[in-house]
C-alpha cells in the first residue's frame, strides 16, 4: 500500500471510529436490504416465504459476524487495543502504588538528567550560531596562543585572502557608559565597519554601521546597542536613536539596535553595544590600530567562506599570507600557524574542553539512564515472576503470548512516559532558573540554554527506548511460561540458585552507580585540593577594587598621580593592613604574555626570545599585599620611576629559564621587545597566572611608574568584615572622583573564574553521583524487598524450626549483599580508570587517593545498609505461626 | 510475502472493481449475484464476503457508496466506481494480464 493510500484509509478509519454506532447501524441496514432482495428473488423462484427467508440468511452468512468484521475493518484496532491495554495497566499499577511511584521516580531521574545534559550539549555544541548561513561562518585562530593579530595584520588578511567573502574583526571592550552623568560599566565590542554586513545582520531599530562609515581614526562616533542592553538600560525606548551617550567620557551617537535573536558571535557573552573599531582609541585611551606588533588588538577575525572553499584551503591561504607578513615585518612577528574554527566557542580554545566535558557528561547521564533501566528491568522481571500465575491463567484461557507481551510493554511505556514527563518538567525548571545565571559578577558571561524541538524529540526517543529496554527484560520469562505447570504447581516456584539475568542487571546497575560515586568523590576532593593549593598569592582576607581610569577621562600623567592618590586614600582606612595596585591580578582571565630576551641578544626578533613571560605592572608593596613571597632582593619603591634605571622582580621559573637558577639572578639584566635593558632586583615565588592547570610559567613584575597603565586593580588586605570595608572603599572613591566607575569584590569571589571549570565539573558530577546513589538504593531495596516477600514462607519455616535472626537475615538478604559487593568492586575499578579522564578537567583529581577509595567503599556499604534496612526489619518481624497458617 | 488469503482478497477486490466498471452502479446483492455468475470458486462460502471487499475499496477511495432505491422500490446502498478506481483498475488489469501472460507462456514450455 502506498503512503497516500495508507493515509486515506487511516483517515477514513478515524472518521468511522468517531461514530461507531452510526457505522454499525448503516451496515446492518445494508445487510437487511440485501436479505430482503435475496428473499424476494427466492420467493420468485417458488419458495415459501419462510423457506425463502431461511435460504437467504444461509447464503448471506451470519449478520452479527459480518457486522463484527465490518466494525473491525472500519475501526482502528491498534489504537483500541492500546487504550484497552493502557486502562488495564493503569488498574494494575494502581494496585501497587509503591512500585509505581518508585518506578516513575527512577525513570524521572534518568530521563531528567539526560534531557538537561542534552539540552546543554545542544545549545552549546550542536546548535549553530543564530546568524544567517551559520554553516559557512568561520573564525581564524592561532594554534599556539589565545591572541590573534594586530589591526594592520587584520587589514592585510582581509585584503590579501582569496577564501573569504569578506573578513570582519572585533575586540572586547569594557567601558564606562553614561547617558547623563551616571556612569556604569558596560561590555561591548569594537568591530570593523563591515562587521554587520559580513554577518548579514539587519537592524531591529535605526541603522547599523558599515565599512563606508569608516574615514580614518575616530571618524565614526556611532554606537549600536544590543537588544538585551537596550531593553534593560533604555526600557525598550525607541527614542534612543539619535541620542548621544558617553563612552569613557567620549560622545557617541546611538544609531541602531540589533535584533533580539542576535547575541553576537561568541556564545558565552552577548555584547551590550557595538562601536566601530576606528574609534577604538577613545575607549582604550591608547591607539593600537597602527601597532603591528600588538597581537591583542583583535580578539577575533571571522567571515563566511566563499562557496566551494574548504576550511583547510582557507587556512592554507591565511598561513601563506602570514608567512609573507613574518618575512616583511620580522621584528613584529613570530612564525605561527593558523587554523579555522567556529566563532561561537572561540575555535577550539573553549570549544575543545567544552565539547569534551559535555560529551563526557552526556555519557554519564546516559549511564544513569541505563542504570535506571537496569533497575526497572529487575523490578519488572520480579513482578512478571510474581504475576506468572495471572499470565498462565490468561494463556490457558486462550490469550496469545504476543498480546500479553504487548500489555506488559504498554505498562512499561506508561511508566517510562510518566517518569519521562516528570523528569523533563523538572529539567526544564532547572534550565529556566539557570537562564539568567551569571557565574561571574564581573564578566558578562551567560549562556541561556533554551530547549528546542531537538531536545523534546531526544527526550521522547529516550522515553520510548528506555521503556522498551526495561519492558523487554521479562519477555523471555513470559515466552517460556508453561500455563499447565504453573496452574498446577502455584506461583511459588522454588528460588533458583543459579545466576539470573536479574542478578546481572543488579550488578551492572550497582557498578554504574559505584563509578558515578567514585568519580564525584574524586571531583569533590580535587576541588578541595584546588581551593587550598598555592596560587602564588593569598586570596583570603583581600578585596579587589577595579577602576579603569581612562573610563573617567584620565590621560597621560594624570593617571599615575591619580593612582597614588587612590592608594593613599584607601591606606588611610583604619582597618586596612596594606594596599597595592596591579594592572590585572593573576588568574583573572587576562593575557599579558610578552617575549623576553637574554641581555646578550642583539637581534630582537620574536624567534630569538629566550622565553615568553607574563608581565604584571605593580605598585610598591604589592608582594606583601598580595601575599606573594619574595625570596631574594627587594620590593619596588616609589623611587623606581621614569628617571630611575629600569628594574623588575622575576619569579623563580623566569630565573631558571633565563639565568639557569634563582640563586644569583639579582643584579643581572634581561631585555624586552623594545630593547630596554631591565635589571632584576628581586625574585618572587612561582604562581598560577592564566589558569590553574598551567605548567610553571615565567612571570615578571614591573613597577607602574616605569610602565604606566590605566588599568588599575587595587588589592586591599584587611581582616575587617568585607561588607563594611567595601562601603568604606566606595566612600573614599566617591570623595576622590564621583564619576569613577568601580567594581569591588573579595579576591575569593574573583577566584570563581579560574575555579569555574572545576566547580562546574564538581557540581555536575556531584549531582550525577547523588542520582547514582539514589538509584542504587532503590535498586537494592527493590531486590531485597522482593526477595524477602517472595521467601516469606521459607523464612517463616526456618524461624519456626529455630533459626536465629542472624541466620534469617543471611538467608533473606545474603544474596542482595553479595551482589552489592560484586557490583561495588567492579564499579570501583572502573571508577579508577574513569578518573584519569576527570583529571584533565579537575586539577588534582585522582581516585588513587586512599581517602576516596575508602569513601566510595563506605558510601556503597552505607547505601546497601540503608536500602536493606526496611526489608530486613520486615524479615525479622515475621511471625512464623501466622505465616505458616497463611497458605 | 502476501499470504494466500491476501492474494484472494486482491483478486476479489479486482473483480468487484471490474464489475462496477462494466455494469455501472450496483448494490451489494447485485454485485454478489454477478460475481456468483462469473465464478462459483471465489464466493462459494457466502454472499456476505463481498462486503469486506466493498469496505476496503471505499476506504481506499476507489468506489463510492450512496443510498438509493432499487428497481422494486426498496432502499439499498448503491456502489459506483470513482475516477481513482478506474485508474487503479486499469493499472491492476494490466499487471494481471502481464503476469498471466508470463505464467501462461511458462506453462506452455515443452519439457526437453
Amino acid at each position: 500500500m502506498s503512503i497516500l493510500e495508507f493515509v486515506r484509509v487511516t483517515l477514513s478509519r478515524i472518521r468511522s471510529t468517531l461514530h461507531p454506532r452510526r457505522v454499525d447501524e448503516d451496515f446492518r441496514k445494508e445487510l437487511a436490504s440485501h436479505l430482503e432482495l435475496l428473499t424476494e428473488d427466492n420467493i420468485r423462484r417458488g419458495m415459501t416465504p419462510a423457506e425463502a427467508r431461511r435460504q437467504a440468511c444461509l447464503r448471506l452468512g451470519g449478520v452479527d459476524q459480518l457486522s463484527e468484521i465490518n466494525l473491525e475493518m472500519q475501526g482502528l484496532p491498534f489504537i483500541e487495543t492500546l487504550i484497552q491495554d493502557t486502562r488495564y495497566s493503569w488498574r494494575v499499577l494502581r494496585k501497587s502504588p509503591g512500585f509505581a511511584v518508585t518506578a516513575v521516580l527512577t525513570v524521572a531521574l534518568g530521563i531528567g538528567a539526560s534531557a538537561v545534559v542534552f539540552a546543554a550539549l545542544n545549545a552549546i555544541i550542536l546548535r549553530p550560531l543564530n546568524v544567517p548561513q551559520p554553516e559557512s561562518l568561520y573564525s581564524i585562530h592561532r594554534s599556539d596562543t589565545i591572541a590573534v593579530q594586530s589591526y594592520p595584520d587584520y587589514l592585510d588578511l582581509r585584503d590579501g585572502n582569496r577564501s573569504f567573502e569578506d573578513l570582519a574583526a572585533y575586540n572586547l571592550e569594557l567601558v564606562g557608559l553614561d547617558t547623563d552623568d551616571n556612569p556604569s560599566r558596560a561590555w561591548g565590542i569594537a568591530t570593523s565597519g563591515n562587521y554587520f554586513d559580513v554577518l548579514h545582520i539587519q537592524p531591529y531599530l535605526g541603522r547599523l554601521f558599515h565599512a563606508s562609515d569608516e574615514h580614518g581614526l575616530n571618524s565614526a562616533p556611532y554606537v549600536v546597542l544590543g537588544y538585551g542592553y537596550w531593553q534593560a538600560r533604555f526600557h525598550n525606548d525607541p527614542g534612543v536613536i539619535g541620542l548621544t551617550i558617553q563612552l569613557d567620557k567620549h560622545p557617541f551617537t546611538v544609531i541602531g539596535v540589533t535584533p533580539h535573536q542576535f547575541r553576537g558571535t561568541l556564545l558565552i557573552a552577548s555584547p551590550d553595544f557595538f562601536v566601530p573599531i576606528v574609534n577604538q582609541e577613545q575607549i582604550d585611551a591608547t591607539n593600537v590600530l597602527n601597532d603591528r606588533g600588538n597581537r591583542n588588538a583583535i580578539f577575533m577575525t571571522l567571515g563566511h567562506l566563499k562557496p566551494g572553499v574548504t576550511p583547510a584551503e582557507a587556512a592554507a591561504d591565511v598561513n601563506s599570507i602570514w608567512s609573507d607578513l613574518v618575512k616583511r615585518y620580522p621584528k613584529d612577528h613570530m612564525p605561527s600557524t593558523f587554523v579555522l574554527g567556529r566563532p561561537s566557542l572561540y575555535g577550539d580554545r573553549l570549544g575543545r574542553p567544552m565539547r569534551a566535558f559535555l560529551f563526557a557528561l552526556m555519557l554519564l547521564a546516559l549511564l544513569i539512564l541505563v542504570a535506571a533501566c537496569a533497575n526497572l528491568g529487575t523490578l519488572f522481571a520480579a513482578r512478571a515472576a510474581d504475576r506468572s500465575r495471572e499470565v498462565a491463567l490468561r494463556l490457558a484461557l486462550g490469550a496469545r503470548r504476543l498480546r500479553i507481551l504487548r500489555q506488559l510493554f504498554t505498562e512499561a511505556l506508561l511508566i517510562s512516559s510518566a517518569g519521562g514527563a516528570l523528569g523533563l518538567w523538572g529539567g526544564l525548571l532547572l534550565l529556566r532558573s539557570l537562564r539568567t545565571w551569571q557565574p561571574f559578577p564581573q564578566w558578562p558571561i551567560n549562556i541561556p540554554i533554551t530547549p528546542d524541538a531537538k531536545v523534546y524529540a531526544a527526550a521522547v526517543v529516550l522515553i520510548v527506548v528506555s521503556g522498551l529496554l526495561f519492558g523487554a527484560v521479562p519477555v523471555r520469562q513470559v515466552l517460556r511460561t508453561d500455563p499447565y505447570e504453573i496452574v498446577k504447581a502455584g506461583s511459588r516456584t522454588t528460588a533458583s540458585r543459579s545466576i539470573t539475568i536479574r542478578d546481572l542487571l543488579l550488578v551492572g546497575q550497582i557498578s554504574i552507580c559505584a563509578v558515578l560515586i567514585t568519580a564525584s568523590l574524586a571531583a569533590v576532593r580535587g576541588l578541595e585540593h584546588s581551593l587550598h593549593s598555592n596560587f602564588g598569592f593569598e586570596p583570603q582576607n583581600a578585596m579587589l577594587v577595579n577602576t579603569v581610569l581612562d573610563m573617567a577621562g584620565y590621560r597621560g600623567d594624570q593617571v599615575p598621580a591619580m593612582q597614588k592618590r587612590l592608594l593613599e586614600s584607601i591606606r588611610a582606612i583604619p582597618q586596612v593592613t596594606s594596599v597595592a595596585l596591579v594592572d590585572l591580578p593573576p588568574l583573572n582571565g587576562g593575557v599579558r604574555g610578552g617575549p623576553i630576551f637574554r641581555d646578550e641578544t642583539t637581534d630582537l626578533r620574536p624567534a630569538n626570545a629566550a622565553a615568553t613571560a607574563d608581565m604584571m605592572k605593580v605598585s610598591p608593596d604589592y608582594f606583601r599585599t598580595a601575599g606573594t613571597a619574595l625570596f631574594d632582593g627587594r620590593d619596588f619603591s616609589w623611587h623606581d620611576d621614569k628617571d630611575a634605571p629600569r628594574v623588575a622582580v622575576i619569579n623563580e621559573e623566569f630565573a631558571r629559564k633565563i639565568f639557569g637558577s634563582a640563586a644569583n639572578s639579582v643584579g643581572r639584566y634581561f631585555k624586552i621587545q623594545d630593547g630596554t635593558r631591565i635589571q632584576v632586583v628581586g625574585v618572587a615565588e612561582d604562581g598560577k597566572y592564566e589558569n590553574l592547570t598551567e605548567d610553571p610559567t615565567a612571570a615578571t613584575f614591573l613597577p607602574i611608574l616605569q610602565s604606566p597603565t590605566s588599568d588599575s586593580w587595587l588589592v586591599v588586605r584587611s581582616g575587617a568584615d568585607t561588607q563594611s570595608l567595601a562601603t568604606a572603599i566606595k566612600q573614599r572613591l566617591k570623595e576622590l572622583d564621583s564619576g569613577l566607575p568601580s567594581f569591588i569584590q573579595t579576591w575569593n569571589s574573583a577566584m570563581a573564574l579560574p575555579l569555574f571549570p572545576e566547580r562546574m565539573a564538581t557540581a555536575a558530577l556531584g549531582v550525577l553521583g547523588l542520582i547514582g546513589a539514589m538509584l542504587s538504593v532503590t535498586g537494592i531495596f527493590g531486590m531485597a524487598a522482593y526477595s524477602v516477600g517472595r521467601r516469606k514462607k521459607e523464612l517463616g519455616t526456618r524461624m519456626a524450626l529455630g533459626a536465629q535472626s542472624k541466620q534469617v537475615l543471611q538467608a533473606a538478604l545474603g544474596r542482595s549483599f553479595r551482589l552489592l559487593a560484586v557490583g561495588s568492586v567492579v564499579g570501583l575499578v572502573l571508577g579508577i580508570f574513569a578518573s584519569r579522564v576527570l583529571a584533565s578537567i579537575v586539577y588534582h583529581a585522582t581516585s588513587r587517593d586512599p581517602l576516596i577509595l575508602a569513601g566510595a567503599v563506605l558510601s556503597m556499604f552505607l547505601l546497601g545498609l540503608l536500602a536493606t534496612w526496611i526489608p530486613a526489619q520486615r524479615a525479622l518481624s515475621f511471625d512464623p505461626s501466622v505465616l505458616l497458617r497463611e497458605e | 510475502m502476501a499470504t494466500k488469503s491476501e492474494i484472494l482478497q486482491g483478486t476479489l477486490d479486482l473483480m468487484v472493481l471490474k464489475t462496477l466498471e462494466a455494469m455501472g452502479p450496483l448494490h451489494g446483492y447485485g454485485i454478489a449475484l454477478r460475481l456468483e455468475q462469473l465464478s462459483d470458486q471465489v464466493l462459494q462460502v457466502n454472499q456476505g464476503t463481498v462486503y469486506a471487499s466493498l469496505v476496503r475499496l471505499v476506504q481506499k477511495g476507489w468506489i463510492r457508496a450512496e443510498w438509493g432505491t432499487s428497481e422494486n422500490n426498496r432502499s439499498a446502498k448503491y456502489y459506483s466506481i470513482t475516477v481513482r478506481g478506474r485508474k487503479q483498475l486499469a493499472a491492476e488489469a494490466e499487471d494481471w494480464m502481464r503476469i498471466s501472460g508470463v505464467i501462461g507462456k511458462l506453462l506452455q514450455l515443452e519439457p526437453r
